[in-house]
């Protein structure tokens, strides 16, 4: 066990609590707190990976921009903030659901880890990963990005645009029509 | 050098967690909380299996920056979304957005006959 192991688990023991925390919190202003140390513990876990480039976008976009549209839905929706306020709109189902919940989640983590960890005896895999710091550094991303992806990687401004256009139309669709 | 176990174990985590918040909340941002949690567990399969396979176009990392795009295109549109359930339900509560389409009043100004099933199609995305 490296430094590098140590390291990935104790993000990952971070990651798995507070997102265990951000999907079971009853106040939803805590749960979109949790979700933000979720997401950047995760970019940590692309750093121990050598992803440096990805971790790094990921605090810019999800970190900064998905968690404040996420606030922003709450705030806008007037979502319970409090401990006591609308009790009748209780933000998780009853007991039953919540269960069946459970158990299909329980089962989906089962069986991923029982063919993922499967997949790492297969060919073409090893056990461990030796991590190459100078794949995810800006220069390599950047090269690869804008030599063989340029095409998806401008199509995606298209997606960008169309999104914000959907955006525009759902949310004023009711009012002048 | 690290195990690659461990990464793949924290991908299923985060999906089983992911699932769990989509099917147990009831309110809609809550539910959107859970989907970011199934988009994450993703991305970081993408890198593991990246820096595991040592593709020379680093596919998985470059995807991850496109699936982080997309993301932020759907968070976005599902506000959008939110807001306009919030608007005609009057809550950000999923059981009672039991409609699919627009039932409120508006039906008798002339509005074109295709608008509710445009609204259908958007909300069950």
């Amino acid at each position: 066990m490296t430094a590098l192991d140590a390291l990935f688990i104790a993000l990952a023991v971070l990651a798995a609590g507070s997102g265990l925390l951000a999907v079971t919190s009853r106040q939803v202003v805590h749960a979109a707190l949790w979700l933000v140390v979720t997401l950047g513990t995760l970019a940590g876990c692309y750093l121990v990976l050598g992803a440096e480039v990805v971790a790094l976008v990921q605090l810019l976009v999800y970190v900064g921009a998905i968690v404040v549209l996420v606030l922003f839905a709450l705030m806008l929706t007037r979502a319970p903030i409090g401990t006591g306020d609308r009790s009748d709109h209780p933000i998780s189902h009853g007991l039953p659901q919540r269960i069946g919940a459970a158990v299909v989640g329980l089962g989906i983590t089962g069986l991923l880890a029982a063919v993922l960890l499967r997949a790492l005896s297969g060919p073409g895999f090893s056990t461990t990963i030796d991590v190459q710091r100078e794949r995810g550094g800006s220069g390599r991303v950047g090269e690869v990005l804008f030599a063989w992806w340029v095409l998806p990687f401008e199509l995606l401004s298209v997606l960008l645009l169309a999104a914000l256009v959907g955006a525009l139309a759902v949310s004023r669709g009711g009012d002048d029509r | 050098m690290i195990h690659a176990a461990g990464p793949l174990l924290l991908v299923a985590i985060l999906a089983g967690l992911g699932t769990y918040g989509v099917l147990a909340r009831r309110n809609v941002v809550m539910v959107l909380v859970g989907a970011e949690l199934l988009i994450n567990s993703v991305a970081l399969l993408l890198v593991t299996v990246d820096a595991a396979t040592r593709d020379p176009l680093l596919s998985g990392q470059v995807l991850t920056l496109f699936l982080i795009t997309v993301a932020a295109a759907e968070v976005g549109l599902a506000l959008a979304v939110v807001l306009l359930l919030f608007r005609h339900s009057g809550s950000s509560d999923l059981d009672d957005a039991t409609s699919l389409g627009e039932t409120s009043n508006l039906g008798e100004t002339s509005r074109p006959a295709d608008a509710d099933a445009d609204t259908d199609t958007r909300t069950g995305r």
